[in-house]
């Protein structure tokens, strides 16, 4: 019986030094946080893309506490800055919704393989070699560094190319950085959906039907058919000035590659 | 002394190592091993924990011997053990909150890292004095940053090399771990040879 009181008595003794211990060190280590820190940090993503322009999530929570814009998360958009604002007790303003865009239709049926490539299953290294293995020295490697730079699971390549679910993608940009051929835009949402142009390749039309036969050639049917002046060819390749766009729609319908669409949901403003 | 403090040293980096010798460890070995900084951040901290557990525990395993307590080393030494977690916690939160963000819920797990018990009890049945033990711990805590180090390195190669479908993730990083281990048997023997002890 002695045994087990002492046995008790000594591990009490050790546990309650320690606890002494530590709570001296708690106060001698106190650090103060703004709780509104926290709130802010758990409505946020928690994705930590950096797109905000901070290092992370909780940088972020942290600089708006201390009178950064409640707005510059872009994953979060406008749902997230609203709950920010709520919990800041200011205004929200405005958040706008970006959606990655890849401008590349050359999928496996539309162009070919150059090469073999058995290299690291990686676009950045397949780029490396001779601009790739796919038949469009701009288009698409379909290896997915896109895929694993998203952290939330909108890219998928299907056919070789990319394809962004605009319900998942919440615009952050991080496949935007990781993309080695620069592809993929960020798309502003607005009221009025805008026609994008799906493709980049900037080589003259003979190249690059060669080369593709999914590719913008450059004829400028869009820029006859345009009303308002809109579009223009720059490099052989359709660019659309957003400002002056009216959304007719005309460009999209005289395309003869069909590479101008109008995304059934989200439009466009800016391209990266 | 000196000789034998260096045998006992570096035999607990490369011959004895925690990690890869004596598979002590293998949590924090396997969960933050992806990334070098937060791997040597890990590694340090389990350094310091190891080195401060050793100089508590051993003055406290001579109290428990001389009240003819032994029976209660492991639970009093898990005790002293979650104690020195907790005040390292406060003191990283306070000093480095980076490292603090970086190592996440392995830190408090140090409390529970076998490696860390493991020292401060194998220190007492090898019969080490005091400063044999705080060089055994420092050591062990140095052979557990090799460890990790190297391993960083090998999971970034092997990342880069897609394996199988099926080998993807914890397979092969468990199959490239036991290739490493393999390699540090070659140090079988060689330190006790080069300090003659």
């Amino acid at each position: 019986m002695n045994t087990i009181i002492l046995a008790s008595l000594v591990i009490a003794a050790i546990g309650l030094l320690g606890a002494v211990l530590l709570v001296v060190a708690s106060k001698v280590f106190a650090v103060t946080e703004d709780e509104r820190a926290k709130a802010v940090e758990l409505v946020l993503p928690g994705a930590n893309c950096g797109s905000c322009g901070y290092a992370g999530c909780a940088a972020y929570a942290k600089a708006v506490v201390e009178g950064a814009p409640v707005n510059q998360c872009i994953a979060g958009g406008a749902a997230a800055a609203d709950k920010i604002a709520r919990i800041m007790g200011v205004e929200a303003g405005t958040a706008t919704e970006y959606k990655a865009m890849v401008a590349c239709r050359g999928d496996l049926s539309h162009t070919k393989k150059r090469y073999e490539y058995h290299g690291i299953p990686t676009c950045a290294a397949c780029n490396v070699l001779y601009n790739g293995d796919s038949s469009c020295p701009f288009g698409c490697l379909g290896f997915g560094d896109c895929t694993k730079a998203c952290k939330f699971g909108a890219i998928e390549i299907v056919d070789g190319i990319a394809h962004v679910d605009p319900e998942k993608c919440t615009g952050c940009g991080a496949c935007k950085a990781a993309c080695p051929k620069r592809i993929i835009f960020l798309y502003a949402y607005k009221e009025e959906p805008k026609p994008i142009v799906m493709c980049s390749n900037h080589k003259k039309a003979v190249d690059t039907r060669r080369e593709c036969t999914a590719g913008c050639i450059g004829c400028g049917k869009c820029v006859r058919n345009c009303p308002v002046e809109a579009i223009s060819i720059h490099d052989n390749v359709a660019r659309v000035d957003y400002d002056k766009c009216i959304s007719c729609r005309k460009c999209v319908t005289n395309c003869p590659m069909n590479c101008i669409t109008i995304p059934e949901k989200w439009s466009v403003r800016e391209t990266g | 002394m000196a000789a034998k403090l260096a045998a006992i040293f570096f035999s607990m980096i490369l011959v004895n190592n925690y990690v890869l010798v004596k598979f002590l460890g293998i949590c924090p070995f396997l969960g933050v091993s992806k990334q070098l900084n937060s791997a040597v951040g890990m590694s340090v901290a389990v350094t310091v924990v190891m080195a401060l557990a050793t100089a508590v525990t051993w003055p406290l395993q001579q109290l428990l011997v001389r009240f003819d307590l032994t029976y209660l080393q492991t639970i009093a030494f898990i005790l002293v053990i979650a104690v020195l977690v907790q005040l390292l916690e406060l003191f990283l939160k306070k000093f480095i909150p980076p490292l603090y963000v970086a190592l996440g819920v392995y830190l408090p797990l140090i409390t529970t890292n076998c490696a860390v018990l493991g020292v401060t009890i194998l220190n007492i049945d090898e019969g080490y004095s005091y400063i044999e033990s705080l060089v055994c711990a420092v050591g062990a805590g140095l052979g557990f940053l090799l460890a990790m180090v190297i391993f960083a390195g090998v999971r970034s190669r092997v990342e880069a090399a897609n394996p199988p479908k099926c080998m993807e993730g914890l397979p092969i990083t468990l199959i490239s771990a036991a290739i490493t281990a393999l390699s540090f048997t070659g140090f079988g023997g060689i330190v006790e040879n080069i300090f003659g002890v």
